[in-house]
């Protein structure tokens, strides 16, 4: 069985903070790490991989050079094949654009049986890329998966709900997004790390993939960010003082006199 | 020297920091408490091949180098001492002699399991009157009908009660002084072989620290290691290798309560400011940073060394001198910045500067590393 | 390719550096420098150079490639489960009645389902003028390739301007799916909607960057434009069953050999799910409640004001309450009349879960917690302290 798993190089938006005088994001020192739900949807078809050793696993990544630490990192974890699709070309790609540059790469390597993604990423959040790609390769979805069982080629899934969840089947070949209920993603072994700066990461650009221009970059991307800034809070409310009880009788009657409560 | 580290040591580092971060740091406070050795952790460590880093892949090592074993050991130790001295024991005090001194048939028998994981390994060198002057053993080992029958006993032996494989150290020639010592690999199932008491510690108190009771215990033969009267050179060049072990513990440890120190200061507010802001604790903490990051440049360049094959055993002992001292200083002045709440268990600091201490003693006490470098000044 | 700094242009305001969400800009002797490293080529640059100093391809893009004047109306993905509207819809349709309105166009709610035009009155009730109903006995249950296979025929029949569709676990799965069989653009899980009143386009404002900066996304070239819409965020409008529209009978055609993914079956969770999103009074911990018991009291304090513990995300990582309690950027987004914050600092992440709520109460030992510059009642003491009188005061 082959699967190919996309992960993306994010940002940790959990170390981004906002300057408080300047109103911008501070970036210094925010490190890069591998998507968080990616890493679930790694995990998922190395538990595949642990169960039977002929399956093998390719990640693919979309993004500048230095993302390739991420296909690095996701080799030290157990993938066997990397590949990194990177290109100027490819810049300033909406959902669009990338899900269309990433199934051409996806094409190009051939031969898979489980597309994973990870449900959304953390520097944008779209949960858009995974049926985007699913959709342009014209293969089933199933988004938010939080169990996945195999029996041959065919897979039963659960796929999250607000209030519970679905139990869906699909044959391979089909696309699934995975999100952090599904697993426990393991570490980088240190011997992992040692073979993974062993092998060959290969380079997916141009070149090789050679997509018409008005499905990739920032020109022929659907939407365009129009503006950005920085969230605001609210400005300062009533601070209530004196022993618990004066604050409380106070709290209970403001609140009753707007109507809150 | 270089320390621009390569990508894979980054990587080793950013991984085990991970894991440190999320599975060790969690769990330091309770382990402490409770005195209790982390065999779960052990487990996990083996998993990820944090247990056989600086050795090749053909005995199951992970293939590495010593400064990614170094960096592993010093993030363990900045979440929980304890976790890093398990690992530091077994890598550079049991595994490392083995592939060191040790034949091929040894090393085929001993190192896969070590290297792996699926065994622990200790050392066995002191005894109750013979710690800094290792030369003073009193544990005897004399070969009767092809077999080496050792009698005695040691103390404060790091991973005693868990270990599976100790190399351990006897008299088979008191005559001859230091030249009558010789090194022995004994497997815990080997009849008259115990464990004794268990040691209740200022610090690193999940860490197992033992006596091993030998009574006519039967050593086979081929389970010498080296040549006989070859152990105190054995014992002395692991000790060099340890050291870098110990120092980078001690690194470690003060790492994490610098760590603590600053993320305190900003948080603490007194005179309606974070205290981070009166000078008094700024120079402090200048202080501390400039000895951490001095502990850290010697502790590298003597990793470094070791890598490149090249005499290290002075610089292993002024990094294991010095980073053992900055981990006392920096944890001290740690809980001193932390005020009342240092004092108690409600912060991590109180553990890390009794975690510190022992860094000054095992391995070679400071006095017996001052005695090294002295003697190489001198020499 | 991507985007350029005209030198002779550049100011050096340094408004381009602010905008840049990947810190790819920097000033060079008061002029901008781009860092093509770093540099995405997203563009939120050009948009903020009131100099017209930065130029990118996506400005000069080309034009529409279709009659985009054909495209009218707005519309609302009304998702239906076990044929009942999910409460996001009737938020969605508050929503849509202002952008039709200011556009002075209809605004419609699509439905698919089996037997559901009965559910058009609801949809009427909450402001919609048409509901076009689309029936199949294969549509009675969700499923990614019966949905989406007739949305597109629909959507390329009657040509909606805007689609608006509410970001649940369903909606963000059918949006992108459909979005790209149409080869339109979609923004995700949309905090704000407005109309720009010149270019008549949707401007979609959404959280990026966890949450710390916000983005609003045009799609200018395509049509209809699309967006998934957070739900709790938008405001329904009160119901008013006096109102009514036409009922449009969709046209497609599905089959079963359509549809590649089988549900077998819906389980509701066993466990006591929280509705956050829909409780009215929100009662949440933080790192100060210490323990797992203290939620206890969180729990007691809820009760008496008929509402449900929340909580921040160090208290789910410390194992003290379950995720499905979780308020913020990895949590829930809520918006309830009174959220009583107690022991919660106010990290970024938190906030941006819980700032629209319609009155903020927060209780934290440190008067600076960023918590406190949010809510409209702070009250600088011991959670247990403070809760039990609230508790006796309240109980009067």
């Amino acid at each position: 069985m082959n699967i190919i798993v996309c992960v993306k190089q994010v940002p940790d938006t959990a170390e981004v903070r906002i300057d408080p005088v300047k109103k911008t994001l501070i970036r210094d020192g925010v490190p890069s790490i591998i998507n968080p739900d990616d890493k679930n949807a790694l995990e998922a078809a190395l538990k595949i991989k642990d169960a039977d050793k002929d399956v093998k696993i390719t990640v693919v990544c979309m993004g500048p050079p230095p993302a390739e630490v991420a296909l690095r990192e996701a080799l030290a974890m157990g993938a066997d094949e990397a590949y990194l699709v990177s290109g100027r070309e490819y810049g300033g790609s909406d959902t669009w654009a990338t899900s269309n540059i990433i199934s051409e790469a996806i094409k190009y390597i051939g031969n898979y049986d489980i597309v994973f993604c990870g449900r959304q990423a953390i520097d944008g959040d779209t949960a858009q890329v995974g049926p985007q790609i699913a959709e342009r390769l014209d293969l089933p979805q199933i988004t938010y998966v939080q169990d996945i069982k195999m029996d041959g080629d065919k897979i039963t899934v659960q796929r999250a709900l607000e209030d519970g969840y679905q139990v869906i089947s699909v044959k391979t070949p089909c696309l699934l997004t995975c999100i952090k209920e599904l697993n426990e993603p393991r570490y980088a072994s240190i011997p992992g790390i040692y073979t993974a700066y062993q092998k060959e990461v290969k380079v997916l650009s141009q070149n090789e993939l050679n997509i018409p221009a008005d499905r990739i970059g920032l020109t022929s991307s659907p939407t365009n960010v129009h503006d950005t800034f920085t969230a605001e809070t609210k400005g300062a409310g009533v601070v209530l003082t004196g022993s618990e009880k004066e604050v409380s009788v106070a709290l209970v009657e403001n609140l009753k006199a707007k109507h809150v409560i | 020297m270089d320390f621009n580290l390569t990508k894979q040591q980054e990587m080793v580092r950013t991984t085990v920091r991970a894991f440190a971060t999320d599975i060790v740091a969690p769990k330091a406070a309770e382990v402490d408490a409770n005195d209790r050795f982390p065999v779960e952790t052990v487990e996990l460590m083996a998993k990820y091949g944090m247990l056989g880093i600086p050795f090749p892949t053909e005995y199951e090592g992970a293939g590495g180098d010593t400064l990614s074993y170094i960096i592993t050991v010093e993030e363990l130790s900045r979440a929980c001492a304890t976790t890093g001295v398990i690992v530091s024991a077994h890598t550079s005090l049991c595994i490392n002699p083995i592939y060191q001194f040790g034949t091929p048939e040894q090393k085929a028998k001993y190192l896969p399991d070590l290297c792996a994981g699926r065994k622990l390994g200790a050392f066995g060198l002191t005894e109750p009157n013979a710690g800094t002057d290792a030369a003073g053993q009193q544990t005897v080992a004399e070969l009767v009908d092809g077999k080496w029958i050792l009698n005695g006993s040691k103390v404060f032996i790091t991973n005693g009660g868990y270990a599976d494989v100790f190399v351990v150290f006897a008299m088979t020639d008191k005559s001859k002084g230091v030249k009558g010592i010789t090194a022995f690999i004994v497997e815990k199932e080997f009849k008259g072989f115990s464990i004794g008491k268990t040691e209740h510690k200022l610090g690193i108190r999940g860490s197992s620290t033992t006596e091993l009771i030998f009574e006519n215990c039967e050593v086979p033969a081929e389970n010498l290691l080296g040549t006989v009267g070859k152990g105190f050179s054995i014992a002395m060049q692991t000790l060099d290798g340890g050291r870098i072990g110990i120092a980078a513990q001690a690194l470690g440890i003060a790492q994490g309560a610098f760590d603590e120190a600053i993320k305190y200061s900003k948080e603490r507010k007194q005179f309606g400011k974070p205290i981070s802001k009166n000078q008094g604790l700024q120079w402090m903490m200048a202080d501390m940073k400039v000895r951490l990051e001095a502990a850290r440049h010697l502790v590298y360049h003597a990793a470094c060394l070791k890598d490149e094959k090249k005499p290290f055993g002075t610089e292993a002992a002024m990094a294991k001198l010095y980073a053992a001292e900055a981990a006392m200083y920096i944890t001290e002045k740690a809980v001193q910045i932390h005020g009342g709440y240092g004092y108690t268990r409600e912060y991590p600091v109180e553990r890390m500067m009794r975690d510190a201490k022992i860094t000054e003693i095992y391995e070679g006490t400071s006095e017996v590393q001052r005695m090294v470098i002295a003697g190489s000044i001198l020499k | 390719m991507g985007v350029k700094i005209i030198n002779e242009k550049c100011v050096g305001c340094g408004m381009c550096v602010k905008a840049c969400p990947v810190g790819a800009i920097s000033m060079v002797d008061k002029k901008a420098v781009i860092d093509y490293d770093k540099c995405t080529s997203c563009g939120a640059c050009v948009a903020k150079c009131k100099f017209k100093a930065i130029e990118s391809d996506a400005v000069a893009a080309e034009a529409p490639k279709k009659d985009l004047s054909a495209y009218k109306g707005v519309w609302v993905f009304a998702e239906q489960r076990e044929g009942v509207v999910m409460p996001t819809t009737f938020e969605l349709l508050g929503e849509g009645r202002k952008l039709a309105d200011s556009l002075g166009e209809e605004l419609s709610a699509i439905i698919l389902g089996d037997k559901v035009e009965g559910l058009a009155a609801d949809l009427f009730a909450y402001g919609a003028d048409n509901v076009i109903v689309a029936e199949d006995a294969l549509l009675g249950t969700y499923t990614t390739d019966a949905y989406t296979t007739v949305l597109d025929q629909v959507i390329n029949d009657m040509k909606p301007a805007i689609v608006l569709i509410g970001a649940t676990n369903i909606g963000r799965d059918l949006g992108p799916r459909i979005a790209a069989r149409l080869n339109t653009g979609l923004t995700a899980d949309c905090t704000k909607l407005e109309i720009d009143p010149e270019r008549r386009i949707i401007l979609q404002t959404r959280p990026a960057f966890g949450g710390n900066l916000m983005a609003t996304i045009i799609t200018p070239n395509h049509r209809p434009q699309m967006s998934t819409v957070r739900p709790g965020v938008m405001q329904k409008m009160a119901r008013d069953d006096s109102r009514t529209g036409k009922i449009v009978k969709a046209n497609f055609t599905i089959k079963a050999d359509d549809i590649r993914t089988v549900v077998e079956e819906t389980v509701k969770a066993m466990k006591q799910t929280v509705n956050l999103v829909e409780a009215e009074v929100i009662v949440a911990g933080g790192r100060g409640v210490g323990k797992a018991e203290g939620f206890k009291l969180l729990e007691e304090v809820a009760n008496e004001l008929g509402g449900v513990v929340g909580s921040s995300r160090a208290c789910v990582d410390a194992g003290w309450i379950s995720a499905d309690h979780q308020v913020g950027q990895t949590g829930k987004t809520v918006r309830p009349k009174l959220y009583i914050a107690c022991g919660i600092s106010g990290a970024i992440q938190h906030l941006a879960g819980m700032t629209n709520s319609g009155c903020i109460v927060a209780i934290n030992k440190s008067a600076d917690a960023p918590i406190m510059k949010v809510a409209d009642y702070a009250i600088v003491g011991d959670l247990y302290k403070v809760l039990p009188a609230l508790l006796d005061e309240l109980k009067k």
